[in-house]
């Protein structure tokens, strides 16, 4: 009998769904509403869309507070960082983005991510040294210092990339529609959705397949008693949170993308959202983080089809209502 | 493999509040080594700060030749020191197997060592796949406790490991420390069940007021009652 075999003939705890089927219950619920089919489809889709670039910024941020403890309002300065990293790598190489090659074009999205994820996790790196590291456990200092850490950020950006917006078109196969019937859903989101989805899976394979995941998912629930266990939890910290950074980047090219513009505070924009997508989620926990995500994509888009007065506090009521029914989100973690 | 734990003048403070107010003890090799006192005595700060996780502001720890006063947690873990704290502080999302492998530092789990550890607590192979967090509170004790046995330390401190416990479970935790005593590892356990201390205790360490006020043999204090109903308050009737 092997170690995997023991206890495996216990009644295992039954996985909670109710959380994630939240998505779909909101989605069969305005259905009626929207009033054609194809404007339901094309809405979804749009939602799945602007909630999988959501989730990949909010993910960073979940960890880091999560494991960490620490409320990063500079995220948003990584978001816009990404933003301006794309249009580094594409816009001199704006020619090959005309091609209209999905091959060729997929690689030049591939590049953008990958120069984010080295820049912002880089940057992060420095951010942490600087500006998290001397408030650790003063959540108000925190939040001070983080904001002031972000405004130095977007303002070196302005004085970095000058204070206009810069234009950012997809490359040349993202751009157009997909018809499918009388609906049209627009090839870059289907490009960010599978983005996206990609890094949900590598995020929840790296957190539950090897021993670092292991030990992030151990530090979300009790840092001290990983510490006492042998493990350096400051490296840990600040693995977390370069990757947290990088994550963000990540987010803010696809996001560049979608508007078709980059400016320094697109990132403070989007940190309002990242900030309900975790708490609605669960402090800490990606698995939730991901479903209320769509669930804030899917509001946001409905929302602003049916009620476009509504649209803007439609996420604090999502927020507001998962909390009476949860106080500690769709998918509270442990401890926490 | 055995070695001997020492503190000397070690002032502890946390915040504004002085805990620790020159601590004085040692605890011999191989042997297991009570910390008992009254309520707010200093025994938990006490075993914080051997593990780093309080920083003393005076004084030395030495376990053997190696000082480990002003090392990080994770450096003391890494000299040999586990930890049983009070809380328990098992990972509850994770399952069995999962806080074990992270406890196992030196590489995969070693199966023999498992059965050893089985032996004393049949109920973690039962509930290897589950999520501690699922586990009633005697059954995420043994997680703990195994936890900190699963690769031979030097170095024990066990915070209060019976308590909430059944009197049942007990009997196996007894046995469990007395075989981790036998195998040579140090150990300092703080304990408020006297049965408990008497029955794995070899030597026994007062805390009052942040202080040792009285370090000795166990036998010795077992056959004073009165100076049992002195520091600890309590008599050794009331304690069986």
């Amino acid at each position: 009998m092997s170690l995997d075999d023991f206890g495996a003939a216990l009644p295992r705890p039954k996985p909670d769904f109710v959380p994630a089927l939240t998505p779909l219950v909101v989605a069969l619920v305005v259905a009626p509403f929207i009033g054609s089919a194809s404007s339901f489809v094309t809405l979804t889709a749009a939602g799945l869309a602007m909630g999988m670039m959501i989730f990949t910024m909010a993910s960073g941020l979940t960890l880091v507070f999560g494991m960490m403890d620490v409320l990063n309002f500079g995220h948003g300065a990584f978001i816009s960082l990404g933003a301006y990293v794309a249009t580094l790598v594409l816009l001199p190489l704006a020619h090959w983005a005309q091609v209209d090659s999905w091959p060729l074009d997929l690689a030049l999205l591939a590049l953008a991510l990958a120069a984010a994820v080295v820049v912002c996790g880089l940057f992060g790196l420095i951010f942490e040294r600087l500006v998290v590291v001397p408030v650790y456990g003063q959540h108000l200092k925190q939040i001070l210092a983080t904001i002031g850490g972000s405004i130095v950020a977007e303002q070196l950006l302005y004085a970095l990339f000058g204070p206009d917006q810069i234009a950012l078109a997809p490359p040349a196969s993202f751009r157009g529609a997909f018809v499918l019937g009388d609906a049209a859903i627009e090839k870059y989101r289907v490009v960010a959705t599978v983005v996206g989805l990609v890094v949900f899976v590598g995020l929840t394979l790296a957190l539950n397949r090897t021993r670092i995941g292991l030990l992030i998912r151990a530090g979300v629930q009790d840092r001290e008693m990983v510490e006492a266990l042998g493990y350096r939890i400051d490296r840990l910290f600040v693995g977390v949170f370069m990757a947290g950074a990088s994550l963000a980047g990540v987010g803010g090219v696809l996001w560049a993308l979608y508007r078709e513009q980059v400016h320094a505070s697109m990132g403070g924009e989007l940190l309002v959202l990242c900030f309900i997508v975790i708490i609605v989620g669960g402090l800490g926990s990606v698995g939730g983080c991901f479903i209320s995500a769509i669930l804030v994509g899917l509001i946001d888009n409905y929302a602003g089809f049916l009620a476009p007065k509504l649209a803007i506090v439609a996420n604090i009521l999502l927020m507001v209502v998962v909390l009476l029914w949860r106080p500690r989100g769709l998918y509270p973690v442990g401890g926490r | 493999m055995t070695a001997r734990l020492a503190l000397a003048g070690v002032h502890t403070h946390i915040g504004s509040y002085h805990i620790l107010q020159g601590v004085d003890f040692d605890a011999p090799a191989g042997a297991t080594t009570m910390l008992l006192g009254r309520n707010g005595a200093g025994k938990t700060t006490c075993l914080r700060t051997i593990m780093g996780l309080w920083r003393p502001s005076r004084g030395t720890i030495a376990l053997g030749e190696a000082t480990l006063s002003g090392l990080p947690a994770s450096a003391i873990a890494r000299a040999g020191v586990a930890y049983v704290p009070e809380t328990m502080a098992v990972f509850a999302d994770l399952t069995v197997r999962e806080n074990l492998m992270l406890a196992a530092r030196e590489g995969p789990l070693d199966e023999r060592r498992l059965d050893w550890i089985f032996g004393f607590f049949p109920t973690l192979k039962r509930f290897w796949l589950s999520r501690a967090g699922s586990l009633s509170g005697g059954q995420k004790q043994m997680v703990s406790i195994a936890r900190a046995i699963v690769e031979p330390r030097r170095l024990l401190l066990i915070d209060e490991p019976t308590k909430g416990l059944a009197p049942a479970i007990v009997g196996g935790l007894i046995d469990c420390l007395n075989e981790i005593k036998r195998l040579g590892a140090t150990m300092v356990v703080v304990e408020q069940n006297f049965r408990v201390a008497r029955e794995v205790g070899d030597f026994v360490r007062v805390m009052d007021n942040g202080r040792i006020v009285h370090a000795g043999p166990m036998a010795e204090f077992v056959a004073d009652e009165a100076l049992q109903a002195r520091l600890i308050g309590l008599s050794l009737d009331s304690h069986q």
